[in-house]
């Protein structure tokens, strides 16, 4: 076989294994949604949830999950923030930075399953807070740090320098420099790194199972004292997410509608997370356009 | 004598004065330390976390040797699965896992490195505007979707195609190849991407054919950014837990063919935590499977690092 063969052969090859890939993806949407979608109607979106068999609407559960994701980012965006500013910035070059570097790197290939369990011991074990928002928060906190702290660190260092040399000459302090100039110019990046990463937070379910659990009470969302034991807003009562719901469902439920509430659950959760990933995109270039003034 | 003792105070305070002045911090270090402050905190935070999860998956992990006196050899080489009796092999769980890994990396691999192929040699404007997306979406959908498919495709086709149950080892593969396909994909890109632009060009002038030059030149010198890859999504397989589980069976047997239920560290860790008693043999035995897929991580991290290491000597020389 001579050599232009080869090449035609090789090239039809990619090809068809490009054709593949893209095909696997349409199918997968399609297969969700066109089995999902069907069966997602108002009162199965905000409807209860039978305890016993898992049947029924989702309407807690997807309280649940937003609750958690905006409990979660309250926690974690400030403390990455913080510590994006300190690698961006204030790290040197030498040892210890390097350690602390791997040991985030350590952190974000963790395996979801073992953070889960390690928020379990600590939270629901050793503290004894039991299965809760809060803990289920902590632990997606703890799976979100890594990921978001890289994104803002490398948001932050792609401000050119002169950016930070004008701050400095000013007589700006470099905190002042990096919140009052940097900050707002890297804003695009980071904004976006957020938005995907609450894609992420909001599919998340291993982590969950042994943290936030995988029961939601019925809330009365008329109460909205946090302190209350019955309302939503409560940080100390069991929570099953969305994501959580549709493992149970396929596992453990005994609803003979699994396959259907699971295909709708997943239709609900696919486009929740595909508004992420497209929110994210709009809201960076918008973000992109008001700060850098170019149209 | 007063005279002097007084110009001397005087000339004292002044100096005092400045010495104040010069010595105390202005605004903007104030500032400084404040910031240094926060950032530090932060960072300690991550640090504290990392360190404790270590910590205590450790030594909730070695309970087993420690307290409950299990033997290692046992616990790693054992086949009998069976924590309530006191049997505690785990070698149905580690092949598993690492069977669906395996299993899943070598199928992805081809797909990814010629998708990759594709968005970098071959038509690099189809591959931003058509296959970037398409790789973002398939990361984007939760792995509970891709279990719940894998549940309602995949299994039943199984069960078609080669009989039984439809659960198992095959199964498995074929739901994380899909979720690994992505992670390998888009690192691949980035390592065909950093060859140096004249490596292709010398290789197109001397006449090379497309297919020549990428299998010659452009894979071989990206071998190293590929292998990376391809380690990042075993360890993504390997850390996988509820599609798995779904699609596995959850069966602790050794498994005997790719077609019978079988079960990985994470599928036995997700049905069996909540059942035991902490402080139990049984739970012991899980946290030591649960500290098996903490030390395989940190061997994937460790791995990564050594192929970096390698690969830079090699672009040196």
């Amino acid at each position: 076989m001579n050599a232009k063969r080869t090449d035609f052969l090789a090239t039809v090859v990619i090809n068809l294994i490009v054709a593949t890939v893209v095909g696997i993806l349409v199918f997968l949407l399609a297969y969700i949604l066109i089995s999902g979608l069907p069966h997602v109607s108002w009162s199965f979106l905000t409807g209860t949830t039978d305890a016993f068999s898992g049947a029924g609407g989702i309407g807690v559960q997807l309280f649940n999950s937003f609750y958690l994701l905006v409990l979660t980012m309250l926690i974690s965006v400030p403390i990455s923030l913080g510590a994006g500013i300190y690698l961006a910035e204030y790290a040197k070059d030498n040892w210890r930075t390097s350690l602390i570097r791997s040991a985030i790197e350590v952190l974000s290939s963790l395996p979801s399953v073992v953070v889960g369990l390690f928020g379990f011991l600590l939270f629901v074990v050793k503290f004894k807070i039991g299965f809760s928002v809060i803990s289920g928060a902590i632990a997606l906190t703890f799976f979100n740090l890594p990921l978001l702290t890289r994104n803002i660190e490398e948001s932050l260092s792609a401000v050119s320098r002169s950016q930070r040399e004008a701050g400095l000459s000013l007589g700006l302090s470099k905190w002042k420099t990096e919140i009052g100039i940097i900050l707002p110019v890297a804003l695009p990046g980071i904004v976006t790194g957020i938005v995907l990463s609450a894609g992420r937070v909001f599919g998340e379910a291993a982590a969950l199972i042994y943290t936030a659990g995988q029961s939601a009470p019925v809330t009365n969302f008329g109460d909205w004292n946090p302190m209350d034991p019955a309302s939503p807003l409560n940080p100390f009562r069991p929570a099953e997410t969305l994501a959580v719901h549709i493992w149970k469902v396929n596992t453990e439920g005994l609803a003979n509608n699994a396959a259907q509430l699971s295909a709708a659950a997943s239709a609900v959760l696919i486009i929740a997370v595909l508004l992420f990933n497209l929110g994210a995109r709009l809201l960076g270039n918008f973000l992109y356009r008001r700060v850098t003034a170019s149209k | 004598m007063e005279q002097t003792n007084f110009q001397l105070k005087k000339q004292k305070s002044q100096s005092n004065d400045w010495s104040a002045r010069l010595h105390h911090a202005t605004r903007a270090t104030r500032e400084d330390w404040m910031g240094k402050g926060i950032s530090y905190l932060c960072i300690g935070v991550i640090i504290l976390v990392v360190a404790s999860m270590l910590w205590f998956i450790t030594s909730k992990g070695v309970a087993t040797f420690t307290q409950n006196h299990v033997s290692l050899t046992k616990f790693l080489f054992g086949t009998n699965w069976a924590p309530d009796q006191g049997h505690i092999g785990a070698l149905p769980m580690i092949v598993g896992s690492f069977a669906v890994t395996f299993a899943a990396a070598i199928v992805a691999t081809p797909f990814a490195v010629g998708t990759a192929i594709f968005m970098t040699e071959i038509s690099p404007n189809k591959g931003r505007k058509l296959l970037q997306p398409v790789i973002e979406l398939l990361v984007g959908i939760p792995s509970v979707v891709y279990g719940f498919i894998g549940l309602a495709v995949v299994v039943p086709f199984m069960r078609h195609v080669v009989g039984g149950s439809g659960f198992g080892i095959i199964s498995a593969t074929f739901v994380l190849f899909v979720m690994v396909l992505p992670t390998i994909t888009s690192m691949t890109v980035d390592s065909l991407r950093a060859v140096p632009r004249h490596f292709k060009e010398a290789s197109l002038a001397l006449g090379a054919t497309r297919w020549q030059t990428v299998s010659r030149v452009i894979l071989r010198s990206a071998t190293p950014g590929i292998l990376t890859a391809v380690i990042f999504g075993m360890a993504r397989a390997f850390g996988e837990a509820l599609a798995v589980q779904m699609v596995i069976g959850n069966a602790a047997i050794m498994p005997k063919n790719l077609i019978s239920p079988a079960s990985t560290l994470t599928s036995q860790l997700t049905t069996g935590i909540g059942d035991t008693i902490d402080g139990t043999l049984p739970n012991n035995a899980l946290w030591s499977l649960a500290l098996i897929l903490l030390l395989m991580s940190l061997f994937f991290n460790a791995l990564v690092r050594v192929i970096a290491k390698r690969g830079q000597l090699k672009h040196e020389r």
